[in-house]
């Protein structure tokens, strides 16, 4: 485990995807992020920011929300020294033993002691060390979290429970380090999963997620934790779930995305603008479930074009469920099949990464193509 | 099969010195160390074989916890780890910090015993009989009849929803027979605040807390008056008034919610317990590990209470474990624990207000395995003719049945007598069957229902499919049972 740490904090130091580091020996080096972040303008309405990267937007978070809420309380394995990733560093002096702790090693306690939590009136807000380790509380988040309320005719419910998890590639996870099973839980009604491309996004995003009063699952790109720095907001605010957000407005082809992929996209976009004069209009979906189907189809409506990606595998993933919805809302809109651009159907490859993901140019391709339709 | 009736005498059974306990042989003792009260003492297994004449006794326990382990009868605040030692490289002493133990220079396994395993606290033997007066809780007359009254009520409503299922009117049902005593015993301990997480078979602790007749039928009916909403098969019942978190049939989910909830009330300070039942075969659920080992590290005010029946299904305890039943594990996790016999009503309460009092004034939760029998069959979808005999059923029906020992307790102190049985009887009959007549009359939910409580807003997507239904139900109404639900 520490040396997985060592690894992954690593990654957020290299360079920048538009150059490849000359190698200085004949052996390959380690490539770079397959994209580049750009920090989105200073936000002005939620009071004086800080230069925070996602980990510290999602440290903040959690601050504001142990600060006014005096049942909430973050628990989970090494939460209480600061995290694999530091995401509640300093959470435990500040906070103290009995509101921060570790957890035995175990997710199917973790979550089914999060709920009980939850149903006892405090607010829960579990960490899942990696999203490739929640499958062992795949039955309390889907058979009972997900359940609470609607079984016990709404006398019951695990609304306080938030449920916090590293997710997506990182560029050396391999099979289980790296994956991104929203679709696995997009499946079953009653939970909320929501996925933020920026430490912006990702602290209101997450505190929408502590106050909404439904058990939520929030991915956090693991890849972006140091490596995405923005003016974050120091105090609290909230981004609404279940909206879409449009980044960027075009006319010929819609782009949709979450995580990590938005950044990737968005380079797609300015690709498909520069190359082909093709207009773009990108989408953030941020909340998987329940999606923001309206906005997606608006868009569609107006450029009656669909390519959606992500990088976890294509059958049975999420753009499925999208492409499905779409095209039965907009069918005769359509001015090409709706495109996916996701992960082979394998698990997530170590040393095959740079080949397995979605990346711009696959998407690019796929612009072309359905350009060209 | 015959109905289990509670109405059986039970003078016949010669006192037999070892308990019969399907898959748990051990030797029947009452522990009378006493500290408060009703001189109840949890064992960690260390004291108890220290008291033990068993030689041979040399469980598990015995050399781990050898560790200094403070136990003070008074609260005890968060409490340091206890292989925080200073760290001392000369000292010949092992200096790990996964254990605290003692090295030793031969070579010898621990040997499990399931011969003699943790005995069986009793308060009365088989005939209602006071073995040890000192353990007796003497509680009042008004008390002692109202868990019979309540024990019998229980029988009462079971055979009369077991046979409404075998004639159609509701789809499944899963009786209580034989086990009412770990339900009236223990649910009379608490108090009404107490969070109670259950698995299936609990019915008695709802009926203890005042669940009415009406709303035990109306879920089993999936009515209008169910407060489930028609959305769960029969026997899922919840309260939020009594403190009675839903069951869902998923086994032993319950039992690290139940960790979790004794935390959140633990940081409430509001001296209440979490109460969390579970069967000895959900016990090997995943579940049941986690659910241990968070109460005990955590330090959860929590009473874990197994009903050990002798069968999950048609599944008997050696085909479910190999060691020393469900009370053996709990040392293993650092938790107090202790068997009784779940068919002896005072043995059942003495144990959980024990258990209480310590686990609210300690912060650590305690393992109740209560031996008991399954005289019923698994549910209505089971005919358990098919694994196990007539005559090991009847034993339990006739010679050890919790309602016939407390009716011999009842009846030696001149609190009831035939007169008192017959028109119980009939009263209890009579009140369950104007419920059950009652719940027969009354509609089902509108189907609107079926939409709600997804989330606590309806998203936009879940309303077009509602909308959806009712075009559908408007164009090929006469396909589908609308005349029962509410309009």
């Amino acid at each position: 485990m520490a040396a997985a740490v060592r690894l992954l904090l690593r990654a957020g130091s290299a360079c920048n995807a538009s150059s490849v580091c000359a190698p200085h020996t004949s052996t390959q080096r380690r490539h770079a992020a397959h994209f580049t972040f750009q920090p989105e303008p200073v936000p002005s309405q939620y009071g004086p920011t800080q230069k925070m990267n996602l980990f510290q937007s999602v440290t903040s978070a959690l601050d504001n929300t142990l600060a006014s809420d005096p049942t909430a309380v973050i628990f989970g394995e090494d939460v209480a020294f600061g995290g694999v990733f530091r995401c509640t560093v300093g959470l435990r002096d500040k906070y103290g033993k009995d509101r921060v702790f570790n957890t035995p090693l175990c997710e199917q306690g973790i979550v089914g002691f999060g709920i009980g939590l939850a149903v006892a009136g405090a607010t829960a807000i579990a960490e899942i060390q990696f999203a490739d380790y929640i499958f062992p509380a795949f039955d309390q988040i889907v058979n009972e979290a997900a359940k609470y309320r609607y079984r016990s005719g709404n006398l019951f419910d695990c609304g306080n429970l938030t449920i916090r998890a590293p997710w997506g590639c990182v560029g050396h996870g391999a099979l289980y380090h790296s994956q991104s099973p929203e679709a696995f839980f997009a499946h079953c009604p009653g939970i909320k999963i929501v996925i933020p491309r920026s430490p912006v996004q990702a602290k209101g995003l997450l505190l929408s997620c502590i106050i909404d009063k439904n058990p939520c699952i929030f991915f956090e790109p693991k890849i972006l934790y140091r490596a995405a720095v923005e003016q974050v907001p120091m105090e609290s605010y909230q981004i609404p779930l279940s909206q879409a957000e449009v980044l960027q407005e075009g006319s010929d082809i819609t782009l949709l995305a979450w995580g990590t992929q938005v950044h990737v996209m968005r380079e797609v976009a300015a690709m498909a603008q520069e190359k082909l004069g093709v207009s773009c209009e990108v989408i953030d979906l941020r909340t998987i479930q329940p999606w923001d189907i309206e906005t997606v189809c608006k868009s569609v409506v107006k450029t009656g074009r669909l390519l959606v990606s992500h990088e976890a595998p294509v059958t049975g993933g999420f753009a499925a469920e999208i492409s499905s919805t779409v095209q039965e809302e907009c069918f005769l809109n359509l001015e090409a099949p709706i495109t996916r651009v996701c992960g082979y159907d394998t698990p997530f490859p170590h040393i095959f990464e740079p080949f397995y993901i979605p990346d711009k140019w696959k998407c690019f391709d796929a612009v072309k193509r359905m350009i060209n339709y | 099969m015959s109905s289990f009736t509670w109405d059986y005498c039970a003078k016949s059974a010669c006192a037999r010195s070892k308990c019969v306990f399907i898959g748990v042989k051990c030797i029947l003792r009452t522990i009378v160390t006493g500290l408060y009260g009703f001189h109840v003492k949890f064992c960690t297994i260390h004291s108890w074989a220290a008291r033990s004449s068993l030689a041979d006794w040399s469980l598990l326990g015995v050399r781990l916890l050898r560790r200094p382990r403070p136990l003070p009868p008074c609260a005890r605040a968060l409490s340091p780890p206890l292989q925080q030692q200073p760290f001392d490289s000369l000292a010949e002493k092992p200096q790990f910090p996964g254990a605290s133990a003692e090295f030793v220079d031969h070579l010898e396994f621990i040997q499990p015993n399931v011969i003699s395993g943790i005995p069986v606290y009793r308060v009365m033997d088989r005939q209602g009989q006071i073995i040890n007066p000192s353990e007796d809780p003497q509680l009042p007359k008004e008390m002692v009849l109202n868990f019979y009254q309540k024990m019998t009520l229980l029988n009462t409503m079971d055979r009369i929803l077991y046979e409404s299922q075998r004639q159609g009117r509701i789809s499944f049902y899963m009786t209580n027979y034989g086990e009412e005593g770990t339900h009236v015993g223990s649910a009379a301990a608490l108090d009404p605040e107490d969070l109670v997480f259950g698995q299936y078979r609990e019915a008695g602790v709802l009926m203890f807390r005042g669940f009415p007749l009406d709303l035990f039928m109306a879920q089993c009916y999936a009515n209008v008056d169910d407060l489930g909403k028609g959305r769960q098969m029969p026997v899922h019942y919840g309260s939020k008034d009594l403190n009675f978190v839903t069951i869902s049939s998923p086994l032993a989910t319950q039992i690290p919610q139940a960790a979790g909830a004794a935390y959140a009330i633990k940081r409430e300070n509001t001296n209440r317990v979490v109460i969390c039942y579970f069967g000895e075969g959900a016990a090997s659920e995943g579940d049941a590990h986690a659910g241990f080992n968070f109460a005990a590290t955590l330090e959860c005010p929590l009473i874990f209470f197994c009903r050990n029946n002798g069968y999950a299904i048609s599944t008997p305890t050696d085909e479910q474990y190999r060691g020393d039943g469900i009370a053996a594990r709990g040392p293993g996790y650092g938790m107090l624990s202790i068997r009784v016999d779940g068919n002896d009503v005072f043995a059942v309460y003495n144990a959980t207000k024990e258990a209480r009092r310590r686990a609210i004034a300690e912060n650590q939760p305690f393992l109740i395995e209560a031996m008991t029998y399954r005289i019923g069959h698994h549910s209505t979808s089971d005919d358990s003719s098919a694994y196990r005999s007539v005559d090991e059923v009847n034993y339990w029906d006739k010679q050890d049945h919790p309602i016939s020992r407390l009716r011999h307790y009842m009846t030696a102190r001149g609190w009831w007598g035939e007169e008192e049985e017959r028109a119980w009887r009939k009263q209890s009959r009579k009140l369950v069957m104007e419920a059950f007549e009652r719940a027969e009359k009354r509609q089902k939910p509108h189907p609107d229902l079926l939409f709600s409580d997804v989330y606590l807003e309806m998203p936009p997507s879940l309303e077009k499919q509602k909308e959806s239904m009712w075009r559908h139900l408007q164009q090929y109404r006469e396909h589908y049972p609308l005349d029962h639900y509410e309009k």
